[in-house]
């Protein structure tokens, strides 16, 4: 699909929750309202003209040191393809610092579980209704958000005791019935 | 060492030195391996090298059947307790070689999740330079740490001496 259709056909549907959009660099940027962005994305991926059956990737930002920014501090950017119609689309999302709330694609796409934990753990977003929002690449012990412009890189922390991953594991066991 | 008896076969010798001689030509390592010096590792133990010439090819991967320990790669923080655990698995008398630049001060990775070196969570023995070493430097590590058993009194230059680590578990 064309990407003025697509932006158009999208802004007919949801004319409240799109707020605006832009070219980046030959790509087609939808803005979106955070709090709607998961009704806006079941209808990307269930309607058959659209049918963005991937979600490829989930970036957060910070953009606290970008030169010139006037927005909200954090922004989060979906990217999504149609393998059977072939194109793409990318929502943004603008994430204000001191409520970084946004609402959880995972009962759409089961790649976003782990997406949004990375999401989590490295920016401090956190995912409301998310099945299981907790640090997926830091221990547990980890305290701040380590890729926030304000955390010094070099600030090291000690994990105390091993992490089992028991938890996930015992999760894991009862699915397939091994109790 | 001297002959005993006319035509004896038996020598005579220091119960310790027997005792290291046997420690040192039969090193059994433990690879810890966490990134590519852990390939580098392969290329040693295998036909080219040979790390068998040296006594320490049997190379096991239980710390309770091992007395050296060659941590190469890089160690995270989430890591470090688990290295820690499998050292104080292992067996009086245990060795450590640090391999590779990463274990032995964190490397080019200056950030918040890698451990600047492995001193700070294990004793370590031997130190390896190189991102990975060449299997020259890994055997000659071997040698080096045959030298320090062998002569387990002889004390190290200071720019040599071992660091005790300073985070305790």
């Amino acid at each position: 699909m064309e990407k003025e259709k697509l932006f158009e056909k999208l802004k007919e549907k949801h004319p409240q929750t799109i707020l605006g959009s832009a070219d980046r660099f030959g790509a087609l940027e939808i803005q979106v309202d955070r709090n709607a962005i998961a009704d806006v994305v079941r209808t990307l991926r269930d309607d058959a003209e659209l049918a963005f059956n991937v979600l490829v990737d989930l970036v957060s930002i910070d953009y606290s040191a970008y030169p010139g920014w006037t927005g909200e501090r954090f922004g989060l950017a979906y990217l999504f393809k149609s393998l059977t119609l072939g194109h793409r689309a990318q929502l943004k999302v603008a994430v204000p610092e001191g409520e970084p709330v946004v609402p959880t694609l995972s009962g759409l796409y089961a790649n976003s579980d782990w997406l949004e934990r990375e999401a989590y753990d490295q920016m401090g977003i956190r995912f409301t209704r998310h099945p299981n929002l907790k640090r997926i690449l830091n221990h547990h012990e980890f305290v701040g958000h380590p890729l926030r412009k304000d955390y010094p890189i070099t600030k090291r922390q000690w994990l105390s005791a091993n992490e089992s991953l028991m938890d996930e594991m015992e999760v894991r066991l009862k699915e397939k019935g091994y109790e | 060492m001297g002959m005993t008896g006319e035509g004896f076969p038996a020598v005579t010798t220091r119960r310790d030195a027997v005792v290291s001689w046997g420690q040192k030509n039969s090193l059994w390592p433990m690879p810890f391996g966490t990134a590519c010096c852990a390939i580098e590792f392969m290329g040693v133990v295998s036909s080219v090298f040979d790390i068998s010439r040296f006594g320490a090819e049997l190379v096991r991967f239980s710390p309770r059947q091992s007395d050296l320990l060659l941590v190469a790669g890089t160690v995270t923080f989430k890591q470090a307790p688990i290295l820690r655990q499998i050292y104080e698995q292992m067996c009086e008398p245990k060795w450590v070689i640090s391999m590779g630049v990463c274990a032995s001060a964190g490397g080019f990775y200056n950030n918040y999740c890698t451990v600047q070196g492995i001193d700070q969570v294990v004793p370590v023995d031997v130190y390896i330079s190189g991102c990975p070493p060449r299997p020259e430097a890994i055997l000659e590590a071997v040698l080096k740490l045959q030298d320090k058993i062998d002569r387990p009194q002889a004390v190290p230059p200071a720019q040599f001496k071992v660091k005790e680590p300073h985070f305790d578990y």
